[in-house]
């Protein structure tokens, strides 16, 4: 479609619209009205088809979710979850208070005005009215006697309070623009120049509100405590004037209109679409591994607010910040872009970081993992499993599994100590990898070879079901975060920091406290993984004492030689490693825990202090009861 | 004159021994408490298969001459340049000793096996290194974690060495020979016991190597395996499995073996690096630095630091003692 044609268009609707408009609200209607109006009917035109569209997309496994829970009690759960995040804004507060306000001020403060407004409204015009006279109230109701309706004097001021709220949060955005640091944030993101237009006209809607109310009430005398001394301000400059007036209303319009009409083609569409986002989650949806129409909303609830950037380890260490969560999911959402979309998707850790701290609550793994599935979607290794065929399974009836997995294989001193501990908790056991290695299928998968690791799946699937094992444990956080959230298996699965603390629980391990002081680290795919968090400190705190470090469990550092990136080079990895190994050196402690064999590999030797894993701690502290 | 030599290896005794024989006193300083520790237990040398102990007794006897004095025990910690141009050193406890020149002679240490957790040192009993391999040659006492006669042992290449994840991408230049050498020793003494050498490049450098190499497998029938071993576990039978992948089959491989032997390299010695640090001579990876690798190789950046033997680089024991030779003379040069 071309440009003039649109314009036609446009213009053609808008007389069409007015004469119509016009028509109806004689007396409550001016021209000026109209770019508002029209913004927002082309908002509600351009958000009903982008929804209508996004939701007739949802695969068939999100849609029976949708169906299945539509009318339960997750509503109330949702409704909630919108307001306080949708309007106060509360995890981001959490993060920081500046950054909280100016949020809330804008989205609930305006939130407030529409609606305080509205029921002004209401009550000046108990007979009926078209919507924008709420919008622009003080342009229709002029009157000085403030007992024109019931409580006018408490809505002028009402009004007035809410605008100085929305532009105090106003003038705080304006000063992150130029100086973040005060709220919270080294890094602000690049926007594309439709956001930037769209938060020019977002920036002009309350102060130009601000004027035309102020020159309403320089001619006429109307408003709250506000309004009416810079109306007798502008009074005594001189510019009461009903010309200028009309100018200052008309310009407030389009910023309105200009404003409404961009945001389903920009970031301020995240208004909307987080509430939907929110809804679908809290009835249980989730991202697949394909794009969906919940991808879409995900893409589009995305504020662009680049809280992803600063506590990415890439960022902090590497200076990297080309392929945060912001990024990438811009990288999706321009199609001219997905060229780019491949090293943004490729150069990426997957340590979870972003994903805790979005705001917004985005899968942000899962959906870069949907673009490496993609890439590597041409990708054919069939008949590569042949050697899949030999692999027997084992009849382990009241036995548990034992999965060390491949990582734990290059550490053995973590295999052998569980082993010491199942024999020491009389625990009969199959050690499933011992002889024939088959990787859990997580590391292919997170690199988006999806069909390789459904190949690896389902041997081992058929492996543990068939053995009839009762319980399955395993010591690498990553085959522990596949077994439980990519496998269906049968029986429950524990990591070995899971098992060991509910072996400690149970008395059927006895530990001694030796008096070593340990720093714990939190490995990503245990904790922001599976929020694994206290479990492996119980264990800890039952036979060591242990110290908490600067960032942990949520805001745990990535160890830097996870299997998520395959673009870093070996000087990288140190340099992340270096940083997270310094926070838990900090607090001096005599040894450094963790509970994954990549971790385990990336300190070790880091630095003179002993690394261990928390399977090894315990085996060295068992206590066996004589009988 | 007087030269301090820091370190009483084949290098540093060498040195010293040409320098008395020139009427220079010598102050040999050594860390432990004998000298040639790190000979002390081997059993035969490269290329010749000469007896370890023979090398150890000729050059005890260069100590006595008596313009040599071996101060044993002695851990010197620091070095500092005087302001008349002479060294000062200082040791552990507290004593100065000063001298007209210094001679870094402080060597190497092996790379510590334990840094490889896959391979199973220190937690399996049949993973060995090449050290102790060599001392259970000397001592004839070759056995597997039972205390058995080993049917078949493994040698793997390059632990620690051109290995970027240990952060050492240099090659120690003497373990292929010393492999073979040992595959050749355990061959003699037990030619039954089936032995494998696992490497990624054989690097048979010097003279009479690559006939060591051949003769290992024509008449000892060692037999060699390009390709790295990844993981390593213990059996239930005290042996250990190892899983590598034969790169010349392009097939991955699961073998039993009663020992592993892991082929250390060599790393810059605790001294190296605390010395060559503080007088500013601090090379790549702790190695001392040398003024130019062609022909000031053993002079350093500060006048009057000389440096020879395994503190600037892998090397073999022959080679040690020609480069201590070598500095004698560079020092005797300076005092001309």
């Amino acid at each position: 479609m071309s440009w003039p044609f649109l314009v036609f268009v446009i213009l053609y609707w808008m007389a069409a619209l007015g004469l119509m408009v016009w028509a109806v609200f004689k007396p409550l209607f001016s021209v000026f009205v109209l770019p508002f109006v029209l913004g927002v009917v082309l908002l509600l035109f351009f958000s009903i088809v982008k929804y209508w569209r996004w939701i007739h997309s949802f695969d068939k496994l999100q849609r029976a979710i949708i169906r299945k829970n539509i009318w339960s009690w997750r509503f109330l759960p949702a409704v909630w979850e919108a307001f306080r995040e949708g309007l106060l804004h509360w995890r981001i507060t959490k993060k920081n208070i500046l950054l909280g306000y100016m949020h809330r001020s804008l989205a609930f403060g305006w939130f407030l005005l529409i609606v305080v407004g509205a029921v002004q409204a209401m009550q000046a015009f108990p007979n009926g009215h078209p919507m924008w006279v709420a919008i622009f109230f003080n342009y229709f109701e002029p009157e000085v006697d403030l007992s024109a309706f019931k409580h006018a004097t408490l809505f002028a001021n009402l009004m007035d309070g809410l605008l100085i709220y929305v532009l105090s949060g106003l003038m705080l955005a304006m000063l992150k623009k130029v100086w973040s640091r005060p709220l919270g944030m080294k890094r602000t993101t690049k926007h594309t120049v439709m956001d930037r237009v769209a938060k020019l006209a977002l920036w002009c809607i309350f102060p130009l509100r601000l004027l035309s109310e102020g020159v309403t009430s320089s001619l006429y005398g109307n408003g709250g405590f506000m309004i009416r001394p810079l109306g007798d301000l502008i009074n005594e400059i001189g510019l009461a004037d009903p010309a200028f007036e009309y100018t200052c209303w008309l310009l407030y319009s389009v910023a309105l209109g200009t404003f409404f009409s961009l945001m389903p083609f920009s970031r301020y569409m995240h208004i909307f679409t987080e509430v939907f986002l929110i809804y679908f989650r809290q009835l249980g949806v989730r991202d697949s591994d394909t794009k969906s129409g919940y991808t879409m909303f995900e893409l589009s609830a995305c504020s662009r607010c680049g809280i992803c950037i600063d506590g990415c380890p890439m960022n902090r260490e590497l200076g990297i910040v080309n392929m945060q969560g912001v990024y990438m999911l811009q990288s999706i959402r321009n199609l001219e872009q997905q060229k780019n979309a491949e090293p943004i998707a490729e150069n990426c850790l997957m340590c979870d970081r972003c994903v805790a701290d979005c705001p917004v609550g985005i899968d942000l793994s899962v959906v870069r993992r949907q673009v490496r599935i993609k890439n590597k979607a041409a990708i054919d290794s069939k008949g590569g499993y042949g050697y899949l065929r030999d692999v027997q399974p084992f009849n382990a009836i009241g036995r548990v599994a034992y999965f060390g997995g491949c990582m734990s294989h290059l550490t053995p001193g973590i295999t052998k100590s569980m082993e010491t501990i199942f024999d020491a908790a009389g625990q009969k056991y199959w050690y499933i990898d011992r002889d024939e290695t088959i990787c859990c299928g997580r590391p292919l998968l997170q690199q988006g070879f999806e069909h390789q690791a459904f190949e690896l799946r389902r041997k081992n699937t058929e492996m543990i079901v068939n053995s009839k094992a009762t319980l399955l444990v395993t010591s690498c956080p990553i085959c522990y975060q596949s077994f439980k959230k990519e496998y269906k298996l049968p029986i429950p699965v524990m990591h070995h920091t899971e098992y060991i603390d509910m072996l400690i629980r149970s008395g059927r391990l006895n530990l001694r406290k030796d008096d070593r002081k340990v720093t714990y680290h939190d490995p990503c795919e245990l904790g922001r993984g599976c929020g694994i968090y206290d479990q492996p400190r119980d264990v800890l705190r039952a036979t060591t004492t242990l110290l908490p470090t600067r960032e942990e469990r949520e805001h745990s550092l990535c160890c830097g030689f996870n299997l998520g990136n395959p673009l870093l080079d070996t000087e990288q990895q140190t340099a992340i490693r270096n940083a997270a190994r310094d926070n838990l050196l900090q607090p001096n402690p005599d040894v450094v825990a963790t509970a994954c064999p990549m971790c385990k590999k990336a300190f070790q030797h880091a630095d003179e202090t002993p690394v261990k894993d928390i399977a090894e701690i315990v085996a060295e502290n068992i206590v066996l009861k004589s009988k | 004159m007087n030269v301090s030599i820091i370190g009483a290896g084949p290098s540093g005794i060498e040195a010293a021994n040409v320098l008395a024989k020139q009427g220079v006193a010598v102050t040999l300083f050594e860390k432990s408490s004998s000298a040639l520790k790190n000979i002390a237990d081997k059993a035969f040398l490269f290329p010749n298969f000469a007896a370890a102990a023979d090398i150890v007794e000729i050059m005890n006897k260069k100590l006595l001459s008596q313009n040599i004095t071996l101060k044993t025990d002695t851990d010197i910690v620091g070095l500092v340049r005087e302001d008349n141009g002479g060294w000062k050193t200082v040791d552990s406890k507290g004593q100065s000793h000063y001298s007209d020149a210094v001679l870094l002679a402080t060597g190497y240490t092996p790379f510590d096996a334990h840094r490889k957790e896959e391979l199973g040192y220190g937690i399996y009993g049949g993973v060995v290194t090449s050290l102790e391999m060599e001392k259970m040659i000397r001592y004839d006492q070759v056995v597997n974690s039972l205390g058995e006669r080993p049917k078949r042992v493994a040698f793997l290449q390059c632990v620690g060495s051109r290995d970027e994840k240990s952060g050492n991408h240099y090659c120690s230049k003497i373990c292929c020979v010393t492999a073979v050498k040992q595959a050749i020793e355990l061959k003699k003494r037990m030619p039954d016991t089936e032995v494998y050498v696992f490497y990624m490049d054989l690097r048979m450098w010097g003279q009479h190597f690559e006939e060591l190499y051949r003769q290992s497998q024509q008449e000892y029938g060692v037999r060699y395996v390009r390709g790295r071993i990844s993981e390593a576990a213990g059996t239930f039978d005290g042996r250990v499995q190892i899983k590598a992948e034969d790169t010349l089959m392009g097939l991955p491989l699961k073998m039993t073996t009663d020992l592993l032997v892991l082929m250390v390299g060599m790393e810059a010695s605790e001294g190296t690096r605390c010395l060559a640090k503080a007088t500013g001579i601090c090379g790549d990876y702790g190695f001392a630095q040398t003024k130019d690798p062609h022909i000031d190789d053993c002079l350093t950046a500060q006048e009057g630091l000389f440096a020879c033997g395994t503190c600037k680089r892998p090397m073999s024991i022959n080679d040690a003692v020609n480069d201590g030779r070598a500095a004698a003379l560079a020092i005797l040069d300076m005092a001309k």
